[in-house]
């Protein structure tokens, strides 16, 4: 396939639609407005829909409807916008309805601002919105997997009828790279997809398919909740993805994800390069977060640093991942900073005790460890 | 080859569209690239400026901290990109409008009087293609079949009358760089 190159939010809106998503419905935020410039003009193309919303909560109800008639459906934002979503994300995950919802991070709390953030690991991975729900939850590190996982995401979505998160950031979002982008999937492929629960019209063959996610006798709620449960059980034992690097003999373990990921893998290249044996575990999905992969790994390693573009997220699922076996450090920056190499680089010296004399001030950032043993 | 390139100007000069052909003819010599532009509330005559990186290598940070490679169009850039410079690396200057030397001496400058060059050529927007030349002439970063290819991919469309000229900026800039503008 040809190498073309584009920006992380064009390759991503590309690979959607190759990947049959003909319905999408979004509002404009920085700095993912590419994802519906660049659809505006190819939904028409191909005969899909873009639609843009009054508002972020009207696309996402869109999306619940699209969903709902069985289409491969799409809504992109940035954080803020994200919140006002999720009434409508639990109502999908609530009625299992598959769909793709993009966040390219920015930073916040609030307004915040329009630059790099991964500040919403939790709002993500967590719930954000009420009830107990999972999203399945993409990290895409590089413009090429943006476009990946967008592509792969559609199938999952379908497979477990349950909302998909990509989670990127600004600077994924905004850079560009070599792409080879994924083939467009035959039509008849996504057709054949089961979909007999879609709100389709019954033609007075079958009883109608609704979605109403209220349920007032409690009995029946449980009984979805528990059904639920099952289903993300299912998930955590099939679906987690994780990417180590130079982690075979390593004895200083950093784990980071998205974009940080590759400032951290060049930092661990200067530091073997000063015989540091660090390496690297990169969730790839942060929901299901790989659990065992990193106790595993916990197990051969002197200590965790995580590092992130937040006060500390992802280092939760971490310590609950190692328990108290080895002390997890933490060193991020926060509110649209990214980490530089150098100082991710000085931390692993720091915590390798080695007197990195290259740097004599520390760089600005959060620091702190997690759980003292 | 790892080139990890900062160029920055004011918006307007041509900075975006100049690392853009730079990775576009990586990307077409098979090498990994990546493209970073400053974003943000930012207008025309504001700063502009762009991290790229062309390697034989997988790319791990885009972020370039410590370029190896500095081009400046404006002297604002040069007081503020200056220090980054990782020692030995080269330094890129519009020394039509920057008269300040640089403040370091473990460098290698080289000034380049691209608007002067362009205003002769008969179109002053063509300067960022001089420096382009200048730039691909001293590194060997991208062979320059690539660079006139990716020429041809942006501008030939609506623009097309402009890819002759543009090529003509490069060949001149190149030639210029051991000519005219030597070691500062």
């Amino acid at each position: 396939m040809e190498k073309v190159l584009m920006k992380g939010n064009e390759a991503l809106a590309e690979s959607a639609i190759r990947a049959g998503c003909r319905y999408y419905f979004g509002y404009p935020i920085t700095p993912q407005s590419e994802i519906p410039e660049y659809l505006s003009k190819r939904m028409p193309q191909v005969g899909g829909v873009f639609l843009q919303a009054e508002s972020e909560v009207a696309a996402i109800n869109m999306v619940y409807g699209a969903a709902a008639a069985g289409a491969r459906t799409m809504t992109s934002s940035s954080s803020l916008g994200i919140s006002l979503k999720l009434e409508g994300i639990s109502y999908i995950a609530a009625a299992e309805l598959p769909c793709v919802i993009v966040n390219i991070m920015r930073g916040g709390p609030g307004l915040g601002g329009i630059q790099p953030a991964q500040s919403d690991y939790f709002q993500a991975t967590k719930g954000g919105g009420h009830g107990d729900y999972r999203l399945i939850v993409y990290a895409p590190s590089s413009v090429q997997e943006l476009a990946d996982m967008t592509y792969q995401a559609f199938d999952i979505a379908d497979m477990y009828r349950n909302p998909v998160m990509i989670l990127g950031d600004g600077l994924l979002g905004q850079m560009m790279e070599q792409v080879e982008l994924p083939e467009f999937k035959e039509n008849k492929l996504i057709k054949t997809a089961d979909k007999s629960w879609a709100a389709t019209g019954t033609k007075e063959s079958r009883p109608p398919n609704i979605f109403n996610t209220l349920y007032l006798d409690p009995e029946k709620l449980e009984e979805l909740n528990l059904a639920l449960f099952e289903k993300y059980k299912a998930i955590e034992s099939r679906e987690v993805r994780a990417e180590e690097y130079m982690t075979a003999d390593a004895d200083l373990l950093l784990v980071a994800y998205g974009i940080t990921a590759r400032i951290v893998k060049t930092a661990i290249d200067e530091a073997r390069k000063k015989g540091i044996k660090a390496g690297l575990m990169r969730p790839i999905t942060l929901w299901p977060f790989p659990k065992a992969l990193a106790n595993q790994l916990s197990a051969q390693v002197k200590c965790i640093l995580t590092v992130e573009m937040s006060q500390g997220q992802l280092i939760e699922d971490v310590c609950l991942a190692v328990g108290r076996r080895v002390p997890v450090h933490f060193y991020g920056r926060v509110g649209g900073m990214i980490p530089s190499v150098e100082a991710v680089y000085h931390e692993i010296c720091r915590y390798a005790g080695m007197k990195d004399d290259a740097l004599l001030e520390l760089d600005a950032g959060i620091r702190y460890t997690y759980a003292e043993v | 080859m790892d080139q990890r390139v900062v160029i920055s100007g004011f918006g307007g000069q041509g900075i975006m569209s100049m690392a853009q052909l730079i990775v576009y003819a990586g990307m077409m010599d098979g090498k990994n690239v990546s493209w970073v532009p400053s974003y943000g509330p930012e207008m025309r005559g504001g700063t502009a400026y762009c991290n790229l990186v062309v390697s034989d290598m997988k790319i791990g940070s885009p972020v370039v901290t410590k370029p190896n490679t500095l081009i400046v169009m404006n002297l604002p850039s040069l007081i503020k990109f200056e220090k980054s410079l990782v020692p030995n690396g080269l330094l890129l200057m519009n020394s039509s409008i920057i008269s300040q030397r640089p403040a370091r001496n473990d460098i290698r400058p080289y000034g380049i009087k691209i608007n002067d060059l362009a205003v002769e050529l008969g179109n002053l927007r063509t300067a960022n293609m001089i420096m382009l030349g200048a730039y691909v002439e001293l590194t060997k970063a991208v062979s320059d079949d690539s660079v006139f290819a990716s020429i041809k991919k942006v501008l030939g469309g609506a623009k097309k009358e402009l890819v002759s000229l543009n090529i003509d900026a490069f060949k001149l800039g190149a030639k210029s760089v051991h000519a005219m503008c030597a070691k500062i």
